[in-house]
């Protein structure tokens, strides 16, 4: 099986798995993965990236911190921070994610389920009341909570 | 209830595969239009939070970041692209090339038996879809869409001919949609509002929207 770290530095920190190999079973790794060849299994990088190039033919399920899919991905995707799927993208299988980017042009069938971030740690109770306190007397009204992120991205 | 006109349903005969790409230019225009069935859909949606919405239409990033921005789960499934599968086109009893609805849904719209949903984006999608798919996948929407769930749906007027363009819907506002010429599928027929209520006859209610050009809208309640 063909897994180099190609010499370009742009990749330097990612393992590489070209457009004519096959993979079949689980493939796991702690380091980012750029995949242009074909998976068939499950894919677990849980903290690091993984990015199917244009090439690319997975079926598989695929948990990692960061999803970006150019080519084709059958399969369930927990990307627990971010998915993002490019504008030739074909993913078909099921999304949970923090966060989501997909360009026009892709195709994509199954569900999104986007779950925000784990919640901070609430501070000490007096501090909320002196927070909603202050707001109050300035504005007239204390908001609801705290502004959450965009959970979605548009990209063109 | 709706008026009912006295005119067939019109057919359009001819190639039903001609499913081919527009310029590119014409790709990325987008026409805005008002849509009440749109608000009135938005309305429905808006109170509550965590909701299942499923989009029968090709993938748009404007109605994923619309749903998911109301809280809500999104499915997508692009059922008329799925149609146009050509190892769907079986030969009918006359000889003539038809779809294999059994297989179609053997493979669209597929979902365990405890998931339903709380709404659908059904766009045109029935003007466009194979008679002999048409029938079957309002059966099925009618499985998955919860009791009280709503549908959206569009319907062009008799005026519309068979080069009608196909758009993309995405969702621009409450009440606002943009119009994305897609790929050139041909209208199949033209409903008239007796075909519709036929059509949606095993829900409990529906309601018409005529728009100023050549589409009425139409919502559904399971």
């Amino acid at each position: 099986m063909e897994i180099s770290k190609p010499t370009d530095s742009a990749r330097a920190e990612v393992a590489h798995i070209g457009k004519s190999v096959v993979v079949r079973g689980e493939l796991s790794g702690s380091e980012d993965l750029y995949l242009d060849g074909q998976v068939e299994g499950s894919i677990e990088l849980h903290d690091h990236h993984l990015t199917i190039g244009p090439h690319g033919r997975v079926k598989a399920s695929v948990n990692a911190r960061e999803v970006v899919v150019h080519g084709e991905l059958n399969g369930n995707v927990h990307g627990s921070e971010r998915v993002e799927l490019k504008k030739n993208a074909v993913l078909t299988g099921d999304i949970v994610t923090q966060r989501i980017v997909i360009e026009d042009g892709a195709i994509f069938k199954g569900s999104l389920d986007t779950q925000r971030a784990a919640a901070k740690p609430e501070p000490k109770r007096e501090t909320v009341e002196a927070v909603a306190a202050s707001v109050s007397s300035s504005f007239g009204a204390a908001p609801a909570g705290p502004a959450e992120p965009a959970l979605v991205e548009q990209k063109k | 209830m709706s008026s009912v006109t006295h005119h067939l349903f019109r057919m359009f005969r001819g190639n039903a595969e001609a499913a081919t790409a527009l310029p590119a230019s014409e790709l990325r225009e987008r026409l805005r239009r008002r849509s009440s069935g749109l608000a009135e859909f938005n309305h429905a949606i808006e109170g509550e939070d965590g909701l299942r919405i499923l989009d029968l239409g090709p993938t748009s990033p404007t109605n994923i970041a619309y749903v998911t921005g109301l809280g809500h789960r999104i499915h997508n499934e692009d059922v008329l692209k799925e149609s146009e599968d050509p190892s769907l086109v079986v030969p009918a009893e006359d000889g003539r090339p038809t779809r294999d609805a059994d297989r179609f849904l053997a493979e669209n719209l597929v979902f365990s038996p405890a998931t339903t949903f709380d709404a659908i984006l059904c766009w045109d999608t029935p003007d466009y879809l194979h008679e002999a798919l048409v029938k079957p996948m309002v059966n099925r929407i009618h499985r998955i869409l919860r009791p009280k769930g709503i549908l959206l749906a569009f319907f062009h007027t008799r005026d519309a001919g068979p080069d009608a363009p196909y758009y993309r819907y995405h969702i621009a506002g409450e009440d606002t949609l943009e119009l994305q010429c897609g790929p050139r599928f041909r209208l199949q027929r033209v409903f008239n509002n007796r075909h519709i209520e036929n059509l949606f006859r095993d829900f409990s209610s529906i309601k018409f929207f005529l728009a100023r050009d050549n589409v009425r809208e139409v919502l559904v309640v399971r």
